[in-house]
């Protein structure tokens, strides 16, 4: 019996031939991430209850300060300075100051630190973004973090894979955004619970490497350990200027076991949002088209990246937000608001009447700068809309994609882009 | 740290896909490093469970439903749980991080789909850890609770990651000594 990808990075870094869904196994770990909420309680626990004095390998690790900083408050600026000595005192080489680094998820990619074939974890539940670019990556926890710091290794137990495969090609408007959030709909919030998801299929060749970062980083979304695409030409020209190290590319035998397989006619997907109070309560946007917003975000480690920005400006570009309305713009890396500001991008936010932020995670964790008020309602490009995920229980959190954010700011009520901008320029579609 | 073989509690219960979100809002991981004060806030995001910290009782039992703990990798979700006095976690099933991070820190927590449908909030319970047995003294039935696979058991047994990677930790030293 052949395996998954999912499988056969698991074996190799168990140092076994092969694995099977269910086996537990002890596995080497190619590269780690922490950041400001995570590093603290993951450093203290190596250190003081694991007695580990250093860690296995500081080029395999990055910390970024994204989630509380800069410091929302004094608290905060505690944890960050705690995730700043550790990792100075560690010797970790890829350590992302505030406003040198951004949010972990598109740090990491952007950086050629995550790579195909290779075995990652990262302390931050989103971490399975990585999996987009043909590697096995999964959230942990904080006395994890601290096992892989002090080991370089740590328990898995190998996943089922479910393979879902995207025919045909996404129409006009439609984003990978509108995809997941479908797929995820029809599973539901556990329909992939501990799974490996593995995504293919003709519709997938046709969508860009930030924008297939898009759909692995809602796999926990859907409840699963990892998302996970296959390499090809898209990963190649994106991790060619970026890749930090060697890499070996990882395919899927023929003969591979699937528990389950999902046929998609990627075509047939509309433009959709999850409705509050869950990622899966998804709605084809007709639905919901003239919900009044009082606010909108585009943000996040799911759809704040430059090819996330262009198609917010080009919607943007020579309008207004509504009266009644703000809209608040946060890059997700610094390289990305450079690359923004290049581009003529931030002008076109800020005549809009856009607020626009440093690189941070922000307001997408109810966390400063876009909080929620009691029974507020807010359009994000975020992957989360439980209750209070961004802010106070009852703010109702509708899930979009950018373009959509972006129009919706400028009408004052979920709407179509087709309504602000008549086509999207077919170099940034 | 040891657990005990014998647990009796009240049954606090909550339903399906409760997120971390809810179980302790992101606001309060500036207290990471604090259990009492995290588990004053515990479920506090839950609709209609906002004071529900300071009415649980020490050892009292939590009962969720399907796919408890999703959302965020925060290992503060539990330890937002064991500081409010919450002795075990029973539930339908677990999201996987939440899952990890107690077996992580050697708290007890067990799936069963029967015991989660028939426990009401109030119930009266006992749980033998080493058999996975539940008993409902208020409804006078008996519930049985899924296996783990053996290293799991082994890292509750030892008290969670911590000591089994001290022993790793000590194994290497020894080795890197004799080999000096």
């Amino acid at each position: 019996m052949g395996m998954t990808m999912t499988e056969k990075i698991l074996a190799r870094g168990a140092g076994r031939d092969s694995v099977r869904p269910g086996d537990l196994v002890l596995a080497k770990v190619d590269f780690a991430m922490g950041h400001d909420l995570t590093i603290p309680p993951a450093g203290k626990i190596m250190r003081e209850q694991m007695g580990a004095e250093k860690i296995w390998d500081p080029e395999r690790v990055a910390v970024t300060q994204d989630h509380f900083q800069p410091a929302k408050d004094a608290a905060s600026a505690t944890l960050g300075r705690l995730t700043r000595e550790f990792s100075q005192q560690m010797g970790i080489k890829w350590y992302f100051e505030v406003g040198q680094g951004g949010i972990c998820h598109t740090v990491l990619p952007e950086n050629g630190l995550v790579l195909p074939g290779e075995l990652v974890v990262g302390a931050d539940s989103h971490s399975c973004t990585y999996g987009a670019l043909n590697n096995f990556a999964t959230g942990i926890g904080s006395t994890d973090l601290a096992c892989v710091l002090a080991l370089g290794e740590l328990w898995f137990r190998v996943p089922e894979t479910l393979k879902f495969v995207y025919h045909n090609r996404l129409r006009e408007w439609v984003e990978a955004k509108d995809l997941i959030l479908y797929v995820i709909g029809q599973i539901g919030v556990d329909g992939a619970r501990s799974k490996a998801m593995e995504h293919t299929g003709e519709a997938l060749r046709h969508i860009d490497m930030e924008a297939r970062l898009t759909m692995t980083n809602m796999a926990i979304e859907a409840g699963a350990k990892n998302g996970i695409m296959e390499f090809d030409e898209v990963t190649k020209a994106y991790l060619d200027p970026r890749a930090k190290r060697a890499y070996q590319p990882v395919t899927s035998d023929p003969d591979a076991d699937y528990e389950k397989v999902f046929e998609f006619d990627a075509a047939k997907v509309e433009l959709g949002v999850a409705k509050p109070m869950s990622p899966d309560n998804y709605a084809p946007l007709s639905e919901v088209a003239g919900t009044r917003l009082d606010q909108v975000f585009i943000g996040s480690c799911t759809n704040s990246r430059i090819t996330d920005l262009r198609r917010a400006a080009a919607v943007l570009e020579g309008h207004k937000v509504a009266p009644g309305v703000r809209l608040i713009i946060t890059p997700s890396s610094h390289q990305v608001a450079i690359q923004a500001e290049k581009e003529g991008l931030i002008g076109t936010f800020l005549a809009a009447g856009a607020a626009w932020t440093t690189a941070t995670c922000g307001a997408c964790l109810g966390g400063h700068m876009g909080v929620l008020g009691d029974g507020e309602v807010c359009l994000s490009t975020t992957n989360r809309n439980f209750p209070g995920r961004m802010g106070h229980p009852k703010a109702m959190v509708y899930l979009s994609n950018p373009a959509v954010a972006a129009a919706s700011a400028v009408t004052g009520v979920i709407s179509h882009p087709s309504e602000v901008l008549k086509q999207m320029p077919a170099e940034i579609r | 740290m040891t657990l005990p073989k014998v647990l009796r509690g009240r049954a606090w219960k909550f339903g399906d896909n409760i997120d971390t979100d809810q179980i302790i809002p992101a606001k309060y991981a500036i207290y990471s490093l604090d259990e009492k004060e995290l588990g004053k806030h515990a479920m506090e995001g839950v609709p209609g469970r906002e004071t529900w910290a300071s009415q649980v009782g020490q050892g009292d039992i939590m009962v969720g439903g399907s796919n408890f703990g999703c959302g965020s990798s925060r290992e503060i979700a539990p330890v937002a749980i064991r500081g409010a006095g919450i002795s075990l976690v029973v539930a339908d099933s677990f999201a996987r991080i939440f899952f990890r991070n107690a077996i992580n820190m050697g708290y007890p927590i067990l799936q069963s789909p029967q015991a989660s449908e028939a426990i009401e909030d109030g119930d009266e319970l006992e749980v033998d850890l080493e058999q996975g047995i539940i008993r409902n003294f208020t409804k006078g039935d008996e519930y049985r609770s899924d296996s783990f696979p053996p290293f799991m058991n082994e890292l509750l047994r030892m008290g969670g990651l911590v000591p089994w990677v001290r022993k790793q930790l000590e194994e290497r030293r020894r080795t890197a000594a004799t080999r000096g």
